[in-house]
């Protein structure tokens, strides 16, 4: 049995939480409590408020209730965090997680690869329609070929290939005014790049380093950010 | 994660799905308003309005003169007729019946000849001539070759607001149908909760059943609401049984949600739909005889306008409330409801989307 909940419905407004949570409880053969699922999604204090007087983390919190209530095995969640502020996303990931924890499968689509990132044990980055990469997270970062990222901007513009040559780099690319560099070893190209700027009488204006992560993977496929998307 | 294990029985997805559309309209003040109080609104309005009052007195204009002392004596003393009447001069008469006042100028001319001034336009100056005529030739002498008796009639059931009560209830019955079935799925659908629903085990007849039946439900108190209004008001006689008018009320209610599943069946935006609510409804409070009776279009479009499920409606709702007619007693009017209802479902079955 699957449980959905798409990101584009929106629940009757006049009707309370729980009125909502029984009436979806109701098309199933064996439901939960609604009590129960109230509690899991921690809306019992809204047991008794009108859908339209919710926050928009408490309205997807409710419509993810709405199909924990039928006692599904499988979960699809159609966007499930979007436009919500950090708090909710937080709570909404920890429902998800419990989920999965008590046997559960979760199909999920997002736009943020923080949230794939935290969420899924496989993924697929898909697109135009098309399934272009697919993996665990840690998967598809290896294959980016190196772990780290090394962003720097100097007051001179330079071809990107002359940062392409420095040991340990795997891919370059401009990004927001920056350069960034796909690193294996950043502790061999750091100072290969500080001496790099310098014997060309650059500045250096700002230099940074992190772990890889999915949108950096998304990036590399698709050649475009995600809001450009 | 329970021990207990809830089980639903087979109705108790219908039932919560006629509770909530239940609670939605009654926490909606715009609905109880449109479906309770408008109606009513309506009937003591036009009720009002076009109520029976006693005829009109016709006032007449007489043209100061030699002779306007004793025409004016002549009306008064007239035995059948009652004339509010004033002397005035020609221009100041001529004037007051320009502006409508008087409905009729008489001016007198020599001892034994008047000229009565009248507007054929307007129906009270031509009945005014005649009464007015009639009471100065009897008094003058006339005696009639034919002795004729009349009798006074105004009962209750044949006044205009006996005729306006059902008709205001067949609209109400097919206006809350089409708005309330056609309507709310567009809503629905715009709302994608149609295809969350679907998302479920929900049965999908209890969907539309439970729709219907929440209609049905405030048809009902619709109907008493109305009739109650009508008999406490305005002193109407309800002579049908009430199941016949409920059950009459409930064919048509039936009907026209079937026609308001068909034109809300593709429909994705409300606006759109209520063009074609509209559309469908427009014809029918022109022609199905809700305010005035049918019976003055041509007759070459009668057969059409007795084809119209709402002229079947009001025509079977005035039997049987006014006259007592009991159901069986007019089935043609019943059939071409059940036609309408029926094979718009059928194809409204065939074009709807969930989606």
């Amino acid at each position: 049995m699957m449980g959905i909940s798409l990101q584009e419905t929106r629940l009757s407004e006049k009707l309370t939480v729980r009125e909502t949570l029984v009436l979806f409880a109701s098309f199933y053969r064996h439901p939960l409590p609604v009590e129960t699922v109230l509690e899991q999604l921690q809306l019992t204090e809204k047991t008794n408020s009108w859908v339209g007087k919710l926050s928009g983390g408490q309205r997807q919190r409710l419509a993810v209730a709405t199909a924990l209530v039928g006692s599904p095995k499988i979960l699809f969640l159609d966007e499930p965090t979007t436009g919500l502020d950090p708090q909710s996303r937080r709570q909404l990931w920890d429902i998800i997680r419990q989920f999965q924890k008590s046997g559960g499968t979760v199909l999920l689509t997002t736009h943020y690869m923080d949230e794939a990132e935290r969420l899924c044990d496989r993924l697929a980055i898909v697109d135009h329609g098309q399934i272009i990469a697919e993996g665990t997270p840690a998967d598809l970062i290896d294959r980016l070929g190196g772990h780290h990222m090394v962003e720097f901007e100097i007051n001179h513009s330079a071809p990107l290939d002359r940062w392409r040559s420095l040991p340990g780099v795997e891919a370059v690319r401009h990004e927001d005014g920056l350069v960034a560099l796909t690193v294996r070893e950043p502790h061999l190209t750091i100072p290969a790049l500080l001496d790099a700027v310098s014997q060309q009488r650059s500045e250096l204006l700002h230099l940074s380093t992190r772990q890889a992560s999915l949108e950096d993977v998304f990036v590399n496929l698709t050649g475009r950010h995600l809001r450009e998307a | 994660m329970t021990s207990t294990q809830i089980s639903n029985r087979r109705w108790s997805g219908y039932l919560q799905l006629l509770l909530a559309r239940l609670r939605e309209l009654v926490r909606e003040p715009e609905v109880i308003f449109w479906v309770f109080g408008f109606p009513i609104l309506l009937a003591l309005g036009l009720g009002l309005a076009f109520r029976n009052k006693p005829a009109d007195v016709t006032s007449v204009a007489i043209v100061d003169g030699t002779q306007a002392h004793r025409i004016l004596d002549m009306l008064q003393s007239s035995p059948q007729h009652a004339f509010r009447t004033a002397i005035l001069s020609r221009d100041a008469a001529l004037n007051e019946f320009r502006l409508g006042k008087y409905d009729l100028v008489i001016e007198p001319g020599s001892t034994d000849a008047l000229e009565y001034r009248y507007d054929p336009a307007r129906p009270e100056s031509i009945l005014s001539r005649a009464l007015v005529n009639d009471a100065l030739q009897s008094s003058a002498g006339r005696t009639d070759p034919l002795a004729a008796k009349a009798v006074v009639s105004s009962e209750p059931g044949s006044r205009y607001i006996d005729f306006l009560i059902p008709g205001l209830l067949g609209m109400n019955i097919m206006n809350a149908a089409m708005w309330g079935i056609g309507f709310a799925i567009v809503d629905m659908r715009q709302r994608k909760l149609l295809k969350r629903f679907v998302g479920t085990p929900m049965r999908r007849s209890d969907f539309l059943l439970a729709l219907a039946s929440s209609r049905l439900v405030l048809m009902l108190i619709e109907v008493g609401l109305l009739l109650g209004f009508g008999a406490l008001f305005f002193h109407m006689r309800v002579q049908g049984s009430l199941a016949a008018i409920v059950l009459t009320g409930t064919i048509g209610a039936i009907s026209f949600g079937a026609i308001g599943l068909l034109t809300a069946s593709r429909a994705q935006k409300i606006e759109s739909a209520s063009g074609l609510i509209n559309l469908v409804m427009m014809p029918m409070w022109i022609f199905s005889g809700v305010f005035f009776s049918y019976q003055r279009f041509p007759a070459v479009i009668q057969p059409f306008i007795k084809a119209l499920p709402l002229t079947a409606l009001n025509d079977a709702l005035r039997a049987t409330i006014l006259e007592g007619a009991p159901l069986f007693a007019h089935p043609t009017r019943i059939l071409v409801m059940l036609v309408w209802g029926v094979s718009s479902f059928l194809l409204a079955l065939r074009l709807f989307r969930w989606s």
